[in-house]
């Protein structure tokens, strides 16, 4: 069927600076730039770019730009080139449309309508050049008290197991599938350098990155992908996936295509096959039941990692997560509508959840009134971009974060959003052996770590700005934060003052 | 090392009776459990070499993660036999409740009389691993949905939506047991001389299981095959 769409994006090639060295042919998986057979003339074929940027950025004489196709719409509001092409694609294939990293439509982004506080003359700040910052996070359940044996100084009730991170940021599970085993391994790379922790997503643990089992917490979801006694003790801790930002409600699919030996020996199952994670686990219908499954994790392991639970941020998620809690949680990851994905359908990605700012603010909150807080860590996700999302998440009630597209971006990620294609250029979302050696997972490793290093530097300066030295101190200190630009409902919700308050 | 010992579970919480079971399986290889009142997780990620005997009634998620290990319940299980299991056998002389085998991964789970809803789901193979399940009696809806592999024999009658989103193993049932509507995306066939072979096993299975005599039940001839029709169900459900 003729393809009723315009190119979304246009290559530019400066004829003057391009040397014709082909760099650009051999690096475009998606065969945008070729050689014409005819006239051997270097050409490119707009309609395949994905705007990766591989190619720009590669080009050693940066002769190449890519640009939006210039062909303007019909000047409707309404009927956007954007509205129309989905339309057009769904005519072509009748099929359900689908997209691959986070929401990009212009929701309210309501980091940008809270501003962080700073001493004034009354309380002074402090300079983290010259004092101690503490930034380290412990997640997992407090006991309601300790008891402590004064004669030999040592603490007698039994601890809960927790999790010990340097810095209050984690890095999102991310699947062996959705993801190359590179990116799995430069993310564990940096979580050994940084002293925090990488999470492998549901497609089971890779032998590879046993080494760094230690840095891992290892996904339970409803496909149950790789899980056995072997793979539940080996991570740090479990995390029992019921939803994700990016595509609350529905289950997965790995499509069969990308099901490769390796990424069928870590799933355990056949090459070839669409790997289907049903929509619910079809062991929990209820609270109750996920008691039931947390306890059988708890059970498998001897009690001694602590289990997550991760669900994505929708209507009501304050009851949901008092629920979690009391079934027995020791941390409750949030993921907001804008958290990332490999694929989802493009109608529940952009359409289906609530922020995580909201709902942040709403779980803090009813945890809190429910005197239920301490039992459970907060982890937040979908959508941190900077430093200061991070402060503003915790002054809202997260314990740590857990940052993906981030970290994907610090290796290569452009965003181009196609993901679900499985030609990623970059190395990151593909299992193409010539593409994932692309990126090499040391040089990968050092990227992330000197962003998630710059962002502690920077947390540290604007804890220190606000006289606060620890983070324990930030978490779900409100009145750090006052919001502009908010209703009094939104007000309401995120617990904050207006600024001027 | 002990050859039995007996523990009795009476009204203990589950977390002191799985404690009181595991202190006894580093005594023994064979531990008989009496009086037992829903205790959950018995059998969990029980490993090669140890058996576990139950009179009474276990609780859900009887020996989920099992990676090797024999579980023998002289009664009926609950919720979630089996789940998630690696490998090993589990043998239920009475019925099994819902979600049995879910997402079971290798080993036997063999049931002398029916299973309740969802059993089976999401079952998958592996390499050498082949999970079986085995239903002396009726099963409930949504036997086999989102089958990915292994084998269930269902010697009763099926529920409804039976093994919907099936993409890998086979479901073999008794020809007057049939769906009158073959689902889509599925392939109701004969018996091939592998099949025979493998069916045949699993009936000889069942009845050394439960003393009944050979094919007592059912024999391989009124059998037929139901499997997916393609191991990509969802091939062509997007678009990009």
């Amino acid at each position: 069927m003729r393809d009723f769409r315009n190119p979304r994006y246009k290559v530019l090639r400066d004829r003057e600076e391009c040397i014709e060295c082909d760099l650009c042919v051999r690096q475009c998986a998606n065969e945008v730039h070729y050689r014409d057979k005819k006239t051997g003339a270097l050409r490119a074929d707009s309609m395949k770019c994905v705007n990766c940027q591989r190619c720009t950025l590669l080009c050693p004489t940066r002769a190449l730009a890519i640009t939006r196709w210039p062909q303007v719409d019909a000047g409707s509001a309404v009927w956007t080139e954007g509205a129309m092409d989905d339309i057009t694609a769904q005519a072509q294939t009748g099929g359900v449309l689908l997209a691959s990293m986070g929401n990009p439509k212009s929701y309210h982004i309501y980091w940008e309508h809270l501003l962080l506080n700073a001493s004034q003359v009354t309380n002074p700040s402090i300079d983290p050049l010259r004092e101690p910052m503490e930034t380290r996070v412990v997640l997992g359940s407090r006991p309601s008290k300790l008891r402590v044996n004064e004669r030999t100084r040592t603490v007698v009730s039994p601890l809960p197991p927790q999790l010990s991170c340097d810095v209050p940021v984690m890095f999102s599970a991310m699947s062996f599938g959705s993801v190359s085993l590179n990116t799995q391994k430069a993310l564990a790379l940096a979580a050994r350098e940084l002293g925090t922790y990488f999470n492998c997503g549901e497609g089971g643990l890779h032998r590879d990155l046993e080494p760094y089992a230690d840095r891992a917490i290892v996904q339970v979801a409803s496909g149950r992908f790789g899980v056995d006694p072997h793979y539940l003790n080996a991570g740090a801790a479990i995390e029992i996936k019921i939803g994700q930002g990016a595509k609350p409600g529905i289950g997965g699919h790995l499509p069969g295509e990308k099901i490769n030996e390796e990424v069928s020996r870590t799933r355990m199952i056949p090459e070839g096959t669409d790997a289907i994670s049903p929509a619910p686990h079809h062991d929990i219908y209820s609270i109750e039941d996920l008691r039931q499954l947390i306890f059988s994790l708890k059970e498998a392991t001897g009690y001694a990692k602590p289990v997550a639970v991760k669900v994505a941020a929708v209507h009501n998620v304050a009851a949901i997560a008092s629920g979690m809690a009391r079934a027995g949680a020791d941390i409750i990851v949030l993921d907001g509508f804008r958290g990332g994905t490999g694929a989802a359908p493009k109608r529940i990605r952009d359409n289906v959840g609530i922020p995580i700012e909201l709902a942040l603010a709403a779980v803090d909150e009813r945890l809190r009134q429910e005197g239920i807080r301490s039992t459970v860590s907060l982890v937040a996700s979908g959508t941190l971009r900077n430093a200061a999302d991070v402060v503003r998440a915790v002054a809202l009630g997260a314990d740590a974060v857990s940052i993906g597209s981030a970290a994907l971006i610090a290796m290569g990620c452009h965003q181009c959003g196609d993901c679900a294609s499985g030609r990623c250029n970059w190395g990151i979302a593909t299992q193409r052996a010539d593409l994932v050696s692309r990126l090499a997972p040391e040089a990968a490793a050092e990227r992330v770590v000197n962003l998630v290093s710059g962002w502690n530097r920077e947390i540290q300066e604007m804890m220190g700005g606000m006289g606060i030295n620890a983070i324990d101190s930030l978490r779900g200190n409100r009145l750090m934060l006052r919001g502009v630009g908010l209703n009094e409902k939104e007000l309401e919700i995120l617990g904050v003052k207006y600024a001027g308050e | 090392m002990a050859e039995t010992i007996i523990v009795e579970l009476g009204t203990k919480h589950f977390q002191e009776a799985n404690a009181a079971v595991r202190a006894a399986l580093a005594e023994a290889d064979t531990v008989c459990i009496v009086e037992a009142y829903a205790q959950r997780y018995l059998g969990c990620t029980l490993p090669a070499g140890k058996r576990l005997e139950i009179h009474g009634t276990p609780g859900n998620d009887l020996a989920c993660y099992m990676d090797g290990g024999e579980v023998e319940v002289f009664g009926s299980a609950q919720d979630q036999t089996a789940n998630t299991m690696n490998a090993g056998t589990v043998v239920v002389h009475g019925r099994v409740g819902d979600a049995a085998g879910y997402a079971m991964r290798g080993g036997e789970l063999i049931v002398r009389d029916g299973c309740g809803w969802r059993g089976g789901i999401n079952m998958k193979q592996y390499g050498g691993k082949c999970p079986v399940i085995v239903i002396g009696g009726d099963a409930g809806n949504f036997l086999g949905e989102y089958m990915a592999g292994g084998i269930i024999v269902l010697m009763g009658r099926a529920g409804d939506h039976l093994a919907s989103g099936m993409h890998g193993g086979v479901i073999y049932l008794r020809r007057n047991n049939t769906p009158a509507v073959v689902p889509d995306g599925l392939d109701l066939r004969e018996l091939t001389d592998e099949d025979t072979a493998t069916l045949g096993a699993l009936l000889a299975r069942y009845d050394a299981c439960f003393g009944t005599e050979p094919h007592e039940h059912a024999s391989v001839s009124e059998f037929v095959a139901l499997r997916p029709a393609s191991s990509r169900p969802y091939a062509a459900m997007y678009a990009s």
